[in-house]
């Protein structure tokens, strides 16, 4: 999320300060992601250093401050809400290094290492179902920040199933011998 | 409290010999009035045979299954039904209402097999569609209903009347995402009014909205979620 950006957004509708931007900011992404008032403050200096926002001068640096969008900042704008977000190289997940980590080592079975992710992420989606759930049902901002992490989370999951299920295809087929070295807890194993 | 729905070491097998399959190996799943609890599991994990049983449409091969505090294989076959009738309301992913009934008289079925006059029956199924939002599609029949109202019919037909149990089984699988929200708002509101329900579901999204989450693999319950947290935590991050 780029704080810059979402700042000139607030600012394209008309002259603001740095605390009702805080407050803005908060408010219109359901309050899902906080953001300190400083850090507000800091990336307005720095708008303001690369011309895309001005303030006036006399009210000093006090809070109550205005600052406008300027030309320049609309057109920086416009050119990043057109821009598609970096998607081409793939993130170095840390749960998909885990699961073919569980695959290689000795005695560990894959199964509850994938159900224990699968329970974590269920957990956390209850939690912003909860928050959508008992929201205004006209509180937009909040169910479309939620919405965009539930389907991010739910395709983790189903990341995760399409995993447990390749590997109960592939155990089927070759019948492997795992050696159990660790006593996990509650082990689920797909072979009877 | 008396858990409105009680499984306790119930297994389930189909067949016998080579060809015997265990649906269902001891589950134990308790669920209270005001509860919803998800069943989560792939497809062949035993998800709808825990339904069927718990909804008495099948009978378990060992175990026991209460509702209400009633032992199901005590009962006759004749309470057994009145119980399906009276206490038990189904949701399935194809709505299954009759296309040649309306929307009230689908929803006032179940009233009139157990026995209500007509005109009773008619006017709590229409209290009913009311309360669900559905007052101006009343005298509609399914074929001119949208999927999202079809299944807001089925809901209300499994609410009416006294209902305390509320199964559903993929009760949203064949509506976008939208409308499938909203049927899961319908049923977790119907909870919180007081009936106990189980969803169960392949979908993740779906199944967040209950209030515990259990995880069905191969037959067997092997994990679920912790109860609700308090209030003040919601927008809390896990615990550390």
């Amino acid at each position: 999320m780029s704080v810059r950006h979402a700042l000139l957004a607030l600012l394209a509708e008309g002259p603001k300060f740095g605390l009702r931007l805080q407050q803005e900011f908060e408010s219109r992404t359901g309050e899902v992601w906080p953001l300190n008032v400083g850090q507000v403050y800091t990336t307005l200096q720095r708008l303001e250093r690369d011309g895309l926002v001005e303030s006036d001068d006399e009210g000093g640096d006090g809070p109550q401050k205005d600052f406008r969008i300027t030309a320049e900042g609309r057109r920086e704008l416009t050119e990043w809400l057109q821009t598609p977000p970096d998607t081409d190289i793939p993130p170095r997940d840390e749960l998909v290094i885990k699961v073919l980590v569980a695959l290689r080592v000795p005695g560990v079975d894959v199964h509850p290492v994938i159900q224990a992710h699968r329970r974590h992420l269920v957990e956390v989606m209850q939690r912003y179902t909860r928050v959508k759930a008992e929201a205004a049902e006209h509180d937009l901002g909040l169910a479309l920040v939620v919405d965009a992490e539930l389907f991010r989370l739910e395709g983790v999951v189903r990341w995760l199933d399409a995993a447990d299920a390749r590997l109960g295809r592939l155990e089927a087929s070759i019948d492997p011998v795992p050696v159990d070295l660790s006593g996990t807890p509650d082990r689920v194993s797909g072979r009877r | 409290m008396t858990a409105m729905l009680e499984l306790r070491g119930v297994s389930k097998v189909y067949g016998s010999g080579p060809t015997e399959v265990n649906a269902l190996q001891d589950i134990d799943l308790s669920v209270d009035r005001g509860e919803m609890v998800a069943v989560m599991g792939p497809s062949g994990s035993g998800k709808s045979t825990l339904l069927t049983i718990a909804g008495s449409l099948e009978e378990a091969t060992s175990g026991d299954v209460l509702v209400d505090g009633s032992e199901l294989r005590a009962m006759s076959a004749d309470d057994r039904a009145r119980l399906r009738r009276r206490s038990i309301g189904y949701v399935f992913q194809d709505f299954n209402l009759l296309a040649g009934l309306t929307a009230t008289e689908n929803v006032a079925l179940p009233l009139e097999l157990d026995g209500y006059q007509s005109s009773v029956a008619h006017a709590t199924g229409l209290e009913m569609l009311r309360t669900l939002g559905l007052a101006d599609r009343a005298s509609s029949f399914p074929d001119d209903l949208s999927g999202g109202e079809r299944q807001r019919v089925a809901i209300a037909r499994a609410m009416v009347g006294n209902r305390r149990l509320l199964l559903a089984d993929e009760p949203s699988g064949a509506l976008d995402s939208v409308n499938g929200e909203a049927v899961m708002r319908l049923l977790r509101d119907a909870c919180k009014r007081g009936m106990a329900g189980v969803v169960v579901t392949h979908d993740a999204q779906l199944a967040a909205w209950a209030d515990r989450v259990v995880f069905l693999r191969d037959g067997r319950m092997v994990d679920h979620t912790p109860p609700p947290p308090t209030p003040d935590s919601l927008l809390s991050g896990p615990e550390e």
